[in-house]
């Protein structure tokens, strides 16, 4: 099961970076003459194996280039992600006192309220746009990473070699660098790997709604929202993204999983 | 118990606090909410008397003191975009959100606690298997792809029920059902980590030695001590159920909170962002607070302890 899903999620990597070499046409580009042809095997023809959406667009290139956006976002936003987690959980582990305080109250309140209305409100105040929203959505869940370092800074902080470092009269930055990160190493691969379907979810729901990523640019959850509208007549539209973003969601909990039983 | 409600009731209020702030903050930062309101913006003076009036040309912690004083009286505002006082634009829409929460907490409950049990008794065999399985599905799929799917399935392939609007009950079964999904595999999974746990522990070889029946050790005594977590859980995954909401009356074309709130967001609608951030914030932490009562006074160890 693990390396079935590891073989899964490495072709559909592939299948993302490989996009360009793999499909002929610019996914943007409109062919009004060829609107809304249906995909291979219900009157399609080997020019678009997947048909075209209703700007004659080829769903095949659409796919392809959609999955690279969501997940080319969600492996970035993931490492920001983290990242920013780690800066948090670190930063109160080793200095500790007051802004130990301040920052694990900001960690209470990120608890009580749904990150999602957080992103809705900054879109709604700054505007949509792949420089805001990759942050926004990098952000989700950064306060249970937060959370989980500072506790791994706390244990750390009683160990000898720490403690050691700490007589001999090592920097807190150079404590933090030479003793604790590389401690953590293994727990933030966990992590980034955990964070990737977070990311993806936040991203998909977004576009699925309007208001992420923004139209030319082919998104699987933009596709399936603006599909939606036309699931009766032309159902490969909203079919094709939605199969695909499927497996995608269920490979990388798989993926997940495997992870987090090792 | 009154050192720990204390101890709760302050915590809540700072975070109350920070959301109103947080509030307030994000509605000032994109400039004055007059940018919006002609297009090519207002003459110089119009503008200056306008904010006059409405006080924004005060120092922002007075203006802060002023927007929390008129929270406290009971005025929440009027929607920019619809000119109408922001409390009845929600209260139209409550009904529905809250019709679909509720069945969906029902759902997550009833489906969520014996899928877990099922998971844990019968781990290994194929019911184990597949209630894990299941769980997994609802925790890997979004609410959006999960709904699309139930529509699919349930709406135009098999014409059993309406896939859109709110008119009868028959509206809320999807859209719950599929609200549900989410939570019910978290508390499924939660369910049979800690029926696990508690199966090994020592009280329940104890019961076993003592002669108590494996039904009764099952589904009485170790049950009994996984629920008491999941009740938790669900309080705090209560918040990604509202929002879960939002993106599900989407799907469903239901007019509740999540409807007014996304259209406030593409109008820029702040008096209406402002309150719906808040009153969300109130409804998560109040659930939270009632959680960690019940949980206090179900169990004393959690009530004698310390503080962190």
């Amino acid at each position: 099961m693990r390396r079935s899903a590891l073989v899964l999620a490495g072709a559909l990597l592939l299948l993302a970076a490989l996009a360009p070499v793999l499909t002929p046409f610019d996914p943007d580009r409109t062919a009004l003459l060829a609107r809304l042809r249906p995909p291979l095997g219900f009157g399609g023809d080997w020019l678009h194996p997947l048909g075209t959406d209703p700007l004659g667009r080829d769903m095949a290139a659409r796919c392809l280039y959609g999955l690279r956006t969501s997940l080319a976002i969600a492996v970035l936003g993931s490492l920001i992600g983290t990242l920013a987690g780690v800066a948090v959980g670190l930063a109160a582990g080793i200095r500790g006192g007051r802004l130990d305080a301040l920052l694990m109250l900001l960690v209470d309140v990120q608890l009580a309220l749904p990150y999602l209305l957080l992103v809705l409100m900054a879109l709604a105040v700054f505007g949509s746009g792949l420089m805001l929203l990759i942050p926004l959505v990098s952000l989700a869940g950064w306060e249970h990473t937060a959370r989980l370092v500072r506790g791994q800074v706390l244990s750390l902080r009683e160990q000898g070699f720490v403690e050691a470092a700490i007589a001999i009269g090592a920097a807190p930055l150079r404590i933090t660098w030479r003793h604790v990160l590389p401690q953590l190493l293994p727990l933030l691969a966990v992590q980034v790997s955990l964070g990737v379907p977070h990311v993806m979810l936040l991203e998909s729901s977004l576009s699925f709604l309007g208001i992420g990523v923004q139209p030319p640019t082919a998104s699987l959850g933009r596709m399936i929202g603006e599909g939606q509208a036309q699931m009766l007549g032309a159902w490969w539209i909203v079919a094709e993204p939605t199969l695909l973003m499927l497996a995608v969601a269920l490979v990388v909990q798989m993926v997940g999983d495997g992870l987090r039983r090792r | 118990m009154g050192v720990f409600l204390r101890r709760k009731l302050l915590r809540a209020a700072v975070t109350v606090a920070m959301v109103l702030l947080l509030a307030f903050a994000g509605a000032r930062l994109s400039g004055s909410p007059f940018d919006m309101v002609a297009d090519g913006g207002l003459a110089a003076e119009d503008r200056a008397a306008l904010e006059a009036e409405f006080g924004l040309n005060r120092p922002l912690p007075v203006q802060f003191a002023f927007y929390v004083a008129q929270l406290a009286q009971g005025q929440f505002g009027r929607s920019i975009a619809q000119r109408r006082p922001v409390l009845t634009i929600y209260a139209e829409a409550a009904p529905v959100t809250l019709r679909l929460a509720g069945a969906a907490l029902l759902i997550t409950v009833l489906a969520g606690v014996p899928l877990g049990v099922a998971a844990a008794v019968f781990e290994g065999g194929s019911i184990g298997r597949m209630a894990a399985t299941l769980a997994m599905l609802g925790n890997a799929v979004p609410h959006f792809l999960m709904g699309l799917l139930l529509a699919l399935l349930f709406g135009l392939v098999l014409g059993w029920l309406p896939i859109i609007g709110q008119g009868g009950w028959r509206n809320f079964v999807l859209p719950s059902f599929t609200l549900a999904a989410g939570l019910t595999a978290a508390i499924a999974r939660f369910v049979a980590a800690e029926l696990r746990a508690a199966l090994a522990a020592d009280f329940i070889r104890t019961a076993r030695a003592g002669g108590i029946g494996e039904a009764r050790i099952r589904f009485v005594l170790a049950l009994r001590n996984a629920l008491l977590p999941a009740l938790t859980v669900v309080g705090l995954h209560l918040g990604g159920l509202l929002a879960g909401s939002l993106i599900i009356e989407n799907v469903f074309a239901m007019r509740g909170i999540g409807q007014v709130f996304i259209g406030a967001v593409q109008q820029r609608d702040y008096p209406v962002l402002q309150f719906g951030v808040m009153a969300l914030a109130l409804v998560v932490v109040a659930a939270n607070m009632v959680v960690d009562v019940l949980y206090a006074w179900a169990d004393p160890r959690i009530r004698r302890a310390q503080p962190r």
